[in-house]
């Protein structure tokens, strides 16, 4: 999954190709909170998951992520 | 026909009024819009030129990030200064939008709302208005007046309820979360789900068919199906202007104002 996430993200921003799973992505990516939003439709449509904003509030990494959509699934 | 202004602009293109929402960053409603919006909504109540349709759309990064809370949080700071209440403002304010918006709900022609991105607050509230809502794949709905110690105050919950059930207008107001387009289709709030970059394109096809039928059917048609609901949005007008005097609200709105959160956007 993790690969899959780091695909999503490089397809909007630098760099995530190869962003390390624990990296805090927000400030390695420069993600402003439209973007954010945008990357969590990907998620959603990519996944095929519902990810309420709140169950991501404060996650910052891929592996985080991994985790949020693990348990949507 | 056309008008050109700060925040939107109108033109006529064959029998669609077409209105351009274009103040940056993100389309936030304050004074400008509305007295921009009021000029819309007098145009609609003398006739529409004769428009059938009017297609509202963004060329913003979003459709509408909801009021503008740096103009709120400004007027409420000046009236509490000068020992004034901070709510009389507010309430002219939240009148005149609602008579706007009103008039965009009950336009007895056809109104659709081309929707991408942050449809957020008060912009969610401005696509509620519309007969039908046309939306790209990066669409995001939400209400997020309860981080701010309010209720949305532009007419939302009552047109939500109506449009879609009480059920969702819970589970959006009372978590903040943001809906994506497939989402907000399969409740029944997004008539129909396009490609990114496409809801304009799908929305002008849409007005072309809705033109085609006769608008004295379509005028009666709508006038029954989408009845305006009166009290509840009277109500709901007189929740927000009792709940904006809270102190809860000037403290989250000097918050928003003060914020550098990478995300403010999100609950």
């Amino acid at each position: 999954m993790i690969n899959k996430l780091r695909e999503l993200a490089a397809k909007r921003f630098d760099g995530a190709a190869t962003l390390d799973p624990d990296a805090d992505l927000f400030e390695a990516l420069g993600i402003d909170s439209l973007q954010a939003l945008d990357l969590l439709t990907d998620l959603e449509e990519a996944f095929d998951v519902e990810i309420p904003d709140y169950e991501i509030q404060g996650v910052n990494t891929l592996a985080g992520l991994a985790k949020v959509i693990a348990r949507r699934q | 026909m056309s008008f050109d202004g700060k925040t939107l602009s109108w033109s006529l293109r064959e029998q669609v009024i077409e209105v351009r929402l274009h103040r940056a960053p993100n389309n936030e409603i304050g004074s400008a819009t509305l007295d921009e919006l009021e000029r819309l909504a007098a145009l609609i109540r003398a006739g529409a030129d004769g428009a059938r349709a009017v297609l509202i759309y963004s060329e913003q990064p979003g459709f509408c990030a909801g009021a503008d809370l740096r103009e709120l949080h400004q007027g409420m700071a000046d009236r509490r200064a000068n020992g004034l209440p901070v709510d009389g403002d507010v309430r002219v304010f939240v009148d005149r939008i609602h008579e706007v918006f009103d008039t965009l709900d009950t336009a007895p022609l056809t109104t659709i709302a081309a929707v991408h991105g942050v449809c957020f607050g008060g912009g969610f509230e401005l696509a509620l208005t519309a007969d039908m809502i046309v939306a790209d794949k990066s669409a995001r709905f939400c209400f997020p007046e309860l981080r701010l110690g309010l209720v949305p105050g532009f007419g939302g919950i009552p047109r939500l309820n109506r449009d879609v059930g009480n059920a969702v207008v819970r589970d959006l107001l009372f978590t903040g979360r943001s809906l994506n387009a497939k989402r907000a289709q399969a409740l029944g709030l997004v008539a129909q789900v396009v490609p990114r970059n496409e809801a304009l394109p799908a929305a002008r096809r849409l007005a072309e068919q809705v033109c085609r039928f006769d608008a004295q059917t379509v005028s009666a048609a709508k006038a029954f199906a989408k009845p305006l609901p009166v009290d509840e949005l009277a109500e709901e007008r007189e929740l927000f202007c009792r709940l904006i005097t809270q102190p809860a609200v000037a403290e989250a709105l000097q918050k928003f104002v003060d914020s550098e959160d990478i995300r403010p956007y999100l609950p």
